[in-house]
């Protein structure tokens, strides 16, 4: 193996990992704070790539700077995220509030085909493109290996979220008292602090995270139907290997599947197939609840 | 369940088997792969009441069903009594073997990974270009007791194999829900360290279950496979475990025989959906799930049973 | 329900009806009962876009016009031999239990006289024994595998459409003739059945056509990945001077547009089997010098005839995009549908068949499609045989248009194996019997 696999393997292993921490993070916030397994996630995922291209499609048009796109893109999804998510916390799931966790698990998927639909009914069964940032970013050469800058870029962006986040978490108001809430809601509740306030945010950031996630994404892939379901599985599987609800564990999990995947595909393509869902098991063997998470007191 | 529902399920078991010459081909056909999947629910249900969900129960499911097939290819079996009875043991094998270890997980944790686990024999078998990879093979047309039979008595066979099977399991399976074993299932999951102070191993109560569910997992998988005549690796993707999951929230965990009413309910709502919105009949299932959620907690079994269920415990 | 059904009946029978009127006043006298047909294709789900909305399209459009004698000569009498035909669009996504179950729907409940569609080769597979098991008369439109008639005889399915082996079969020969001196070349292709057939195949014809060329990298990413970083990785860093891929719509636009982004295409030509459904959606995305292919001399590739003007035309007219191969393999299979049922009606005067006249007429014919001549020739007559061509793509700036050029065609019996062979046994033999010009 020559140094130029091994950089490869960890570039495209980096780059894999941005991707996965990118779509997992709004999905263990969630999980986190309100114990919901969210598959409406690929819902947010897909609205928000869908939204990019919208936005992308509306502003490329005009012959504006490559850069304001970006940005507009952005937060174009994010608004749709914060609007369904919303729509959603507010119109299906304060209904299920202290139901069986599988419950909610079936309530977000119910909610997941309905909009799967919906994407039908808006965007119509076509694909769409939004690839403008990516070629406007260009590409740098490192001996035979040419990297996209937009992946770059993802790299550091998902560096930025896991920073953003643990700092929001430790060092803001709101990330304190999420915290407590992760910890105990019902002490948290005792202690006058506004839980369901708190899902309401947590679930409308959890829907812009996703469709961040998505828009992110958009530029490099086409954005054709079923995109969610996809997202889903993967997430789900980095989520479970990190621990569910841990920021850290998010971060961790995506980079181990992202560097066996890369690993993968350079030296054994047969096995690609296996990696995720192989890791998952191994990793559930080893640690039942995953990487990062504490163990759980048994309350009697 | 009480003796008068034990009457009247046993009363439309055989409505249903004396009906069957009457029906049209395709109610029976539909009805069979209803009542078949509705096997895989009952195993289902058998799990939920300890408060476990499966998302990996296509698994069993598809080993049944490449069991039967398997005996058809590759030894020329294709005795319906023998191939359907292997695939429920193939399948109850692997859920002994994997129960060792599926047994310690609970919550979202079990159902991650009995979902890993049914997407690693779906990934074996995608790699398995000899079987046709995710195209999958035909099943060989069965015989019952040595006898090659025509299209349409087999169809009827079939359905009538299939009613067999549940009656069967549903009485088994009422029997084990009245046994001790069975009983503890919803303290269990209202709280299994009580459970464990009064001296009981949960993990092997939980072991002995997954081996139940795993049983009727393979049965119905392999009735299901003798009944469609194909065989795929889609039978093991998670969408498979998640259709199951869905009609056992429709159907509740209240009673055994709303099991099959909910999956014939399904089967019958997923086809008149697809007629009157070919493209967007999604939407049509989401909707019936949620308000099924919303408004029937406990499920179809509910209205049957007419009785307040334990309520699950709020946080 | 039922009363949900008969009205859905009702209005597709009062729409044909209108166009009828005002079209052909004359006909309107004396109609014989009409036959139903099934039309199933992918209306949801990832497949939907690229495949199956462009077949449903091309069966609309076809029938519209058929019912209105107005398709070109020689299938310019009204329908099916004079009777109008009514149409019931099925999804085709879901389980092989649903579709399986939704094909005895429609020929036990709706009791439809013949169903075309399926694009799943799974789904093939799981519908022909069943097709036979009720008598029903069933035409695969546009699965790719060869299994079907290889496996078993089929009594009451037919398959006008060419089964895949020929698509990587010519691009081998393309591409060998383009590149004389090619010695490493890889594959991109997805892990699902569609793609280790297509690789498999590939990777056949190379064997026996040039030796010397050998296989470098084997790339499986699965179904729907969306991200092929690693992969463009590992051929960046590889010797190929060429890469097979039979990725379609979604996938393929991903890899397009992650390829181009790091340069991929400048080192070494993409072949693309489907490429050509994609074309007309990537347009100036679509690097210039890719070889595309289209299952089949479709679309652009197609010889000028005046069906396939005509085809073109009304196509584009309705649904404001130029048709794509699905919509060619749905006309193709209509009107050989067409053929042999006039065949069979023409036989008895022009009274309406029975199933078994319309196999007995169907089996081994030969007719012209909007891409050209069609011939029942594998599978005892079940399975067509066509010639196909391929070309190199090429975007005009002026136009705006795609554009494919350098094409070159193979002869139907230069890329299909010969009648009793399968594709496998041909392959590997060598692919004797191959009469290429």
């Amino acid at each position: 193996m020559d140094w130029l696999t091994v950089f490869a393997i960890v570039t495209d292993g980096l780059v894999y990992a941005a991707y996965l921490f990118i779509v997992a993070i709004g999905l263990t916030l969630i999980f986190g704070v309100m114990k919901i397994l969210n598959v409406t996630h690929g819902s947010f995922y897909a609205f928000g790539a869908y939204g990019a291209a919208t936005a992308v499609g509306i502003y490329f048009e005009r012959d504006l700077p490559a850069a304001g796109g970006f940005l507009f893109m952005l937060l174009a999804a994010m608004a749709i995220g914060l609007v369904l998510s919303l729509i959603l916390e507010r119109g299906v799931m304060r209904l299920v509030y202290g139901r069986d966790e599988v419950v909610m698990v079936l309530v977000t998927y119910a909610a997941f085909l309905i909009l799967e639909d919906v994407i039908v009914l808006i965007w119509g069964p076509r694909s769409y493109a939004a690839y403008q940032p990516m070629v406007a970013a260009g590409n740098v050469e490192v001996a035979d290996l040419v990297l996209s800058n937009y992946d770059i870029g993802l790299v550091a962006l998902a560096a930025a979220l896991a920073a953003l986040s643990y700092w929001a978490l430790r060092y803001t108001r709101y990330g304190r008292l999420l915290t407590v809430v992760i910890f105990d809601r019902e002490t948290a509740a005792a202690f006058g602090i506004n839980v369901t306030g708190m899902y309401t945010a947590t679930f409308a950031i959890g829907g812009m995270l996703g469709a961040l996630g998505g828009a992110l994404m958009a530029p490099k892939i086409s954005i054709t139907l079923g995109i969610g379901v996809e997202v889903i599985v993967l997430a789900f599987a980095v989520v479970a290997i990190g621990g569910m609800g841990s920021i850290a564990g998010a971060l961790f999990g995506a980079l181990i599947v992202g560097l066996c995947r890369a690993a993968a595909v350079h030296l054994a393509p047969q096995v690609e197939l296996f990696v995720i869902y192989g890791v998952m098991a191994l990793v559930l063997v080893a640690r039942p609840y995953g990487l990062f998470t504490r163990a759980q007191p048994r309350k009697i | 369940m009480r003796r008068p529902t034990r009457i009247v399920g046993g009363l439309l078991f055989l409505l249903g088997a004396v009906a069957a010459p009457f029906l049209p081909g395709w109610v029976v056909s539909l009805a069979t792969i209803a009542f078949a999947n509705g096997l895989v629910v009952l195993g289902l249900v058998v799990l939920w009441r300890t408060g476990l969900v499966s998302f990996g129960q296509a698994l069993y499911y598809c080993i049944g069903a490449y069991t039967v097939a398997l005996l058809g290819r590759w030894a020329g079996v294709t005795e319906m009594l023998i191939t359907v009875l292997a695939g429920g043991l193939a399948a109850g094998l692997v859920a002994y073997l994997v129960g060792f270890l599926l047994a310690r997980y609970r919550e979202i944790f079990f159902a991650m990974l009995s979902l890993a686990l049914s997407m690693i024999l779906y990934g074996v078998l995608v790699k398995t270009e000899s079987l046709g990879s995710t195209d999958g093979f035909s099943v060989s047309t069965p015989t019952l007791l040595g006898f090659a039979l025509h299209a349409d008595s087999l169809n009827l066979v079939l359905y009538w194999l299939v009613l067999a099977f549940c009656a069967g399991s549903a009485l088994l399976v009422g029997v084990y829900f009245r046994s001790v074993a069975g009983a503890l299932a919803i303290p269990i999951r209202d709280n299994e360290i009580r459970i464990e102070f009064l001296g009981v191993s949960v993990n092997r109560l939980i072991h002995a279950k997954l081996v139940i569910a795993g049983i009727l997992g393979g049965f119905g998988g392999a009735l299901a496979g003798l009944s469609i005549g194909h065989v795929d690796p889609n039978m093991s993707y998670w969408t498979t475990s998640g259709g199951f999951v869905f009609v056992t929230i429709l159907a509740g965990a209240g009673s055994v025989g709303a099991a099959f009413i909910g999956s014939l309910i399904f089967e019958a709502v997923r086809s008149v959906a697809v007629n009157v919105l070919p493209g967007t009949w999604q939407m049509i299932l989401g909707g019936v799930l949620l308000l099924t959620i919303l408004f029937l907690p406990e499920g179809i079994g509910s209205i049957m049973t007419r009785r307040p269920a334990p309520k699950a415990d709020t946080p | 329900m039922i009363s949900l059904q008969l009205s859905r009946y009702a209005l597709a029978a009062a729409a044909a009806l209108g166009v009828s009127a005002v079209a052909v006043p004359a006909q309107a006298q004396q109609a014989p009962a009409p036959v139903k047909m099934g039309i199933v294709s992918f209306l949801s789900g990832p497949a939907a876009g690229p495949f199956g909305i462009p077949g449903r399209n091309g069966a609309e459009i076809m029938l519209e016009n058929l019912n209105a004698g107005k398709v070109p000569a020689p299938y310019n009498k009204v329908g099916l031999g004079g009777a109008k035909i009514e149409a019931k669009y099925v999804d085709e996504a879901g389980s092989a239990a649903n579709v399986v179950t939704e094909f005895r729907n429609l020929v036990q409940r709706d009791q439809v006289d013949v169903t075309v569609g399926y694009i799943s080769s799974g789904s093939c597979l799981a519908v022909a024994p069943v097709a036979d098991e009720l008598k029903a008369l069933t035409v695969f439109f546009d699965c790719g595998t060869p299994r079907i008639f290889e496996e078993k005889p089929r009594t009451y399915v037919f398959r006008v459409t060419p089964h895949a082996t020929m698509d990587n079969v010519a691009a081998a020969l393309y591409l060998l003739a383009k590149k004389k001196n090619l010695t490493h070349f890889s594959g991109i292709n997805q892990n699902y059945a569609w793609g280790q057939d297509s690789w498999r195949d590939f990777v056949g014809a190379m064997k026996v056509l040039a030796p010397k060329a050998a296989v470098d990298k084997e790339l499986f990413p699965k179904l729907f990945a969306g991200e092929y970083g690693a992969e463009i990785s590992t051929l960046l860093t590889s010797k190929s001077q060429a890469i097979h891929t039979s990725f379609w719509d979604g996938d393929l636009e991903s890899f397009i547009y992650q390829e181009q982004a790091r340069g991929l295409d400048k080192r070494m030509p993409i072949i693309a089997t489907a490429g050509e459904s994609a074309i007309f959606r990537l347009k100036d995305k679509m690097p210039n010098g890719t070889i595309v292919g289209a299952r089949g001399a479709h679309g652009l590739l197609a010889p000028q005839s005046e069906l396939n003007t005509w085809f073109r035309k009304v196509y584009t007219d309705r649904y404001g995009t130029p048709p794509t191969y699905p919509a060619y393999h749905m006309a193709q299979s209509l009107l050989g549908l067409k053929t042999a049922w006039e065949k069979a009606a023409g036989a008895k005067g022009g009274a309406k068949p029975t199933t078994d006249e319309v196999i007995a007429a169907f089996k081994g014919i030969e007719f012209e499609g909007p891409s050209g001549k069609i011939k029942m020739a594998l599978g005892d007559g079940h399975q067509g045989i066509s010639d196909i061509a391929y070309g190199t793509y090429k975007f005009n700036k002026q136009s705006g248009q795609p554009e494919i050029v350098d094409i070159m065609r193979f002869a139907a019996e230069c890329v299909n194996p010969p009648a009793g062979t399968t594709a496998e046994e041909w392959l590997k033999g060598g692919m004797k019997g191959a009469k290429c010009k």
